[in-house]
Formats: structure tokens, C-alpha cells, sequence
């Protein structure tokens, strides 16, 4: 009888284990096996076919360093991530908290669209803002009609307006999909802390930055996380929006790593890891930070 | 009376609310719409700022059959997103099933392991994954394309989540009835949570579809490519015709709009799925 039993348990212990068996194989062959290839591969140097050793070892990271066009996809990404992730953050839970009133009509309607831009990929939202502010495009058009513009302003081939317009994007693409994450959250709030709050005699503006903010910091932390590690990784923008120019001046990190592995060009597969070893480092120590700053509010 | 004296003062209070809220609506659906009008319309007229619907929609569908591979390049999107979402859909649930259910030390620890992967960036996985798959010669197939992708933590910690609320006594009771192990996942599990695998099917199949950074690594064969690939390359010409390309962006979002209208309730729990 006991032994039995004992054969019960045995087989469910081993079902466990043959259950999560397949997925933790694939993270590790996908995910941690490359990542450790990276390392090993940046710190090589010549073609796919015949790699050496780098002379000396550290050559990818020096020259990272001192690459001008590298140090200004990372200055282009941390400005689309300084201006853009803050905006967004900020505009989405303005959206949730305006949309969480009970007492707003069409509520199902004004989340609907707002939040449609998620329907669409990255690559074609990039090209249908890229048609929208064309030199012969609709944005220029109106704006010459309007009489704001004297003549066709060519908005993607300046530096300055180009990153704007980057920005402008990534905030109509992603800022519904955050107040989504916002709008869980508040549910969760009890509606009796406003009452209190409101027979205390707090008003709006203090209700939201004392009792909603606090409450909500969770999501804050984990949203902030979400889309800085989105930011670093910026592709597909950078690659049909502006396709890096005017001049390599939108170029984001990831579209430089795949120009040098993939684009045009000799595949550099050693300098490429180095620089997409760098990303890595970079997502994990702002993850950190971000999760750090949520604690010491909680 | 008073009630309703309340309630339209209440209303008139919050029309800065719907003001805001028009505008940003608007401008979240106006390229969208000005995508679709634009497909109908000659690109000189695009281009000179029409936005409303055209009659050039028929020359701009043959232009596109001209220049693309539109029904192979649909077909492709659609066979790899579809198998991807169901491995994916197997794979992770199985796991989270696993992991929550049968949860011990060592497991909870391999979980959070696992975790560390969702900072691992897909551009630093990119160069030894496209070596691997190329050693295994399954460049430009549906499993190199879908391979790096079915099993994610993210999935697997929104099954392991959900399934806080499965029954444990359920589980129990088919024991004592005989029920084998992978019984109990197949005939109760999965039939309990059908909707956490909808939302997860509907985000693993939204991402599987606009895919873009890895196919295009891994599908280097012109005629094995997706749509999102496609668009790419039809806008990436000296001239670029402004009505084919926007049907081309219409063909490559009329699935995940169609998704999101019918399934805007799974979307939603599918993005936010991993939290609780």
C-alpha cells in the first residue's frame, strides 16, 4: 500500500519536471546559449568563416569606443528614451485616469481608439508616418495651405525634425498600449480611498499625485521597465522610418549592430556582438535602477 | 430633479475631459483612416493631400500584384503565425502548468532563472542564432522563423499566473478517478483556462504577424518572405508610389485590425497577461 503511493507521488514529481522540461530547453538553447556565443564572438575579429581571436582581446570593445557613428546611435536612442518614455508614461496614465470615471459616456468607445494603434505592426505604422510627413506628403500639404509653411519642408531629411517625428510615432504607437496596463491598475483601487481622500478634502490634482501615483507605482515601475527596454532595442523605426538618415543622424543601436552584421556591406559579426553585448548591459542595469527607484517609494 | 440638475453638472464638468479625449482619438485613428483612403487613390493625388476615398483602388491592387508576391507573402505571414501560436501555445502553457502546479523548490528557482531571459535583447541573440539555424539548414523555413520565438517567459509566467486559480481539488478528484497525468492537463486543464489561451493566442499570433527584425535575418529567400517584409520593400524603391504602398499596408494590417476588433478583450488581457 505505502509503496504505492510512494510510486503516485514519484510519477507526478517526474510529470512536473517533463512539463516545464520543453520550454526551459528552448530558453536555454535560444536565449542564454546565444547570449553566451555573443560574448565569446565579441571578442573575435575577421569574417563569419574564419574568426581569430581579437589582438588584443578587448579590440571590439576599444573600438566601439571610439566608432563616432556607434556613440551616436546611442546618443540618438537615449534621447528618444529621455524625451518619448517620460511623455508617454505621464500621457497614458492622464488617459487611464480621465477614462476611469464612472461617470464618462462612451468610455468603450474612447479606449477603443485610442488604443487602436496596437493593431498595426511597427513596420507599418513607421511607413504610414513616413508617407504622412513626406517632402509631397499630407502633413506638408496642409500645413502650406494653412499658410504655417511658405513652401514643402522636407521633415525627414533634417536631423531635428526627423527625431521628432520618431518621437511623435513612437508616442502614437505606444501610449495606448500603457494606459491599458494603467487602466488594470486602477481598477484595483478601491473606490473608498477616494472617498476619504475626498471627504478630507483633498482636491483632484492632490488626489492624483498623493493617493494615485503611490497606489499605481507597481505598474509606473514595471511600464518604465517595458518600454526602456523597448527603446534600446528600437529597429523597425529607425530601419523603414527614417532608414537612420539624414546622414546616419536617427540611426538607433540595434539598426547600426544589424547594418554591421546583416545590412550592406562586410558582415563584422565580432564588432556587432560587441556592441549588442553592450545593449544587454545597458537593459540590465536600467531595469535595475528602475526597480530600485519603485522600491525605495513603495 | 435634483438627480438630474447633479448629473449635467457633473457632465459639464468633465468636458475638458472629452475635449482631450476627441482630439487624442482623433489623432490616434486618423492615419489609419488616411491609410485606407490612400489606397484608393492615385499617389500623385496622395501626395498632394486628398484624404478622402478614391477610385484607384483596382489599378493600385494590380500595380501591387505586379511588383510583390502579395499571396505568398500573405500565405507565409499566415502559416507562420498560425503554427507559432499553437506550439507556442502548448509549449509555455505546459510549462506554467508545470511550474505552478507542481511547484517545489527547485522548480521555483528554474523559474526565476528563466526570468533572466526577458533582458536577454534580440539584436545580442541575433548573430549565433542566425548561425545556429543556418547550421541546422532551416534558414527561410517556418521553423527557423518560429524556433527562437515559442517559448518566451513572458507566456509561460502568464500561464504559471493563471493558473492560481485552477483547482487544485479538481486535479485531485480525476487522480482518484485514474485520469494519467497528461490526461488531467489535456481534458481539464486546458478546457478550464480557455481564456488565458485566448488572450495568449491572440498576442503570440498579433507578434508572430509583425515579426520583423528576425525574419528578415532568417528569411533570406525573396520568396519566402512575410508581409511586414513585403511593405518594407515596397517602399523602399527612388519613387515610391504612395497608393500601392499603403494597400500593401493595408493587406499587411487588415488581420491583427480584424483581431483587435473582434478580440479587443483577449488583446488586452494578453498584454497585461503576466500581471496580477
Amino acid at each position: 500500500m505505502k509503496k504505492k503511493g510512494m510510486s503516485v507521488t514519484s510519477k507526478q514529481h517526474i510529470a512536473g519536471w517533463v512539463y516545464l522540461a520543453p520550454a526551459t530547453a528552448l530558453i536555454v538553447v535560444m536565449s542564454f546559449y546565444p547570449i553566451i556565443q555573443a560574448v565569446i564572438t565579441s571578442l573575435k575579429t575577421g569574417s563569419s568563416a574564419n574568426m581569430q581571436w581579437a589582438e588584443p582581446i578587448v579590440y571590439n570593445y576599444t573600438r566601439m569606443f571610439q566608432d563616432k557613428l556607434f556613440m551616436r546611435s546611442v546618443g540618438n536612442t537615449f534621447l528618444y528614451l529621455l524625451v518619448q518614455v517620460p511623455i508617454m508614461l505621464i500621457l497614458a496614465m492622464l488617459l487611464a485616469q480621465i477614462l476611469n470615471n464612472k461617470d464618462l459616456k462612451f468610455r468603450g468607445f474612447f479606449r477603443t481608439c485610442v488604443f487602436l494603434p496596437c493593431a498595426t505592426s511597427l513596420v507599418s505604422y513607421s511607413l504610414i508616418f513616413k508617407s504622412l510627413f513626406a517632402t509631397q506628403g499630407l502633413i506638408n500639404s496642409i500645413l502650406v495651405n494653412l499658410g504655417i509653411l511658405e513652401e514643402n519642408y522636407n521633415f525627414l531629411g533634417t536631423a531635428g525634425s526627423a527625431k521628432a517625428i520618431i518621437i511623435i510615432a513612437l508616442l502614437w504607437r505606444w501610449t495606448g498600449y500603457n494606459m491599458v496596463f494603467f487602466l488594470a491598475g486602477l481598477q484595483n483601487i478601491e473606490y473608498s480611498v477616494y472617498e476619504a481622500a475626498k471627504i478630507d478634502g483633498a482636491n483632484g490634482w492632490q488626489t492624483f499625485w498623493r493617493i494615485t501615483v503611490p497606489l499605481l507605482m507597481p505598474t509606473i515601475v514595471m511600464t518604465a521597465i517595458m518600454s526602456i527596454n523597448g527603446t534600446l532595442q528600437l529597429f523597425d523605426e529607425s530601419m523603414n522610418l527614417t532608414s537612420g538618415g539624414p546622414a546616419n543622424s536617427t540611426i538607433t543601436m540595434s539598426h547600426y549592430i544589424y547594418n554591421n552584421s546583416f545590412g550592406q556591406g562586410v558582415a563584422n559579426f565580432g564588432y556587432a556582438s560587441a556592441m549588442s553585448f553592450f545593449i544587454f548591459i545597458l537593459v540590465a542595469i536600467l531595469s535595475a535602477i528602475s526597480m530600485k527607484v519603485g522600491d525605495k517609494r513603495d | 430633479m435634483t438627480k438630474k440638475r447633479k448629473t449635467s453638472h457633473i457632465q459639464r464638468k468633465l468636458i475638458p475631459s472629452y475635449i482631450f479625449l476627441i482630439v487624442v482619438s482623433f489623432i490616434s485613428v486618423f492615419p489609419l483612416f488616411w491609410m485606407i483612403t490612400a489606397a484608393t487613390n492615385q499617389s500623385v493625388d496622395v501626395a498632394r493631400g486628398r484624404i478622402w476615398f478614391g477610385t484607384y483602388l483596382a489599378e493600385n491592387f494590380r500595380n501591387l500584384l505586379d511588383r510583390q508576391d502579395l499571396w505568398s507573402a500573405m500565405g507565409h505571414s499566415f502559416l507562420f503565425a498560425f503554427v507559432q501560436t499553437i506550439v507556442a501555445l502548448l509549449i509555455c502553457s505546459l510549462a506554467g502548468y508545470g511550474f505552478e502546479l507542481y511547484h517545489d523548490k527547485q522548480k521555483d528557482l528554474v523559474f526565476s532563472i528563466l526570468l533572466l531571459a526577458m533582458m536577454v535583447p534580440q539584436v545580442a541573440t541575433m548573430i549565433p542564432l542566425y548561425k545556429m539555424i543556418s547550421g541546422m539548414h532551416m534558414l527561410n523555413t517556418v521553423w527557423g522563423f518560429m524556433l527562437p520565438a515559442i517559448s518566451t517567459p513572458f507566456l509561460i509566467m502568464m500561464f504559471r499566473q493563471n493558473s492560481r486559480s485552477f483547482p487544485v481539488d479538481v486535479m485531485e478528484a480525476a487522480r482518484i478517478d485514474g485520469l494519467s497525468e497528461l490526461r488531467i492537463f489535456f481534458q481539464m486543464y486546458m478546457p478550464i483556462m480557455r481564456s488565458t489561451y485566448a488572450a495568449a493566442a491572440v498576442i503570440t499570433f498579433m507578434n508572430a504577424w509583425n515579426a520583423y527584425l528576425w525574419p528578415k535575418v532568417v528569411l533570406t529567400d525573396n520568396a519566402a518572405q512575410t508581409m511586414p517584409m513585403l511593405i518594407a520593400n515596397l517602399a523602399a524603391g527612388y519613387t515610391v508610389d504612395y497608393g500601392v504602398l499603403m494597400l500593401g499596408v493595408l493587406f499587411c494590417s487588415i488581420p491583427t485590425m480584424i483581431i483587435f476588433f473582434v478580440l479587443q478583450k483577449q488583446f488586452a488581457e494578453g498584454i497585461t497577461g503576466a500581471v496580477k
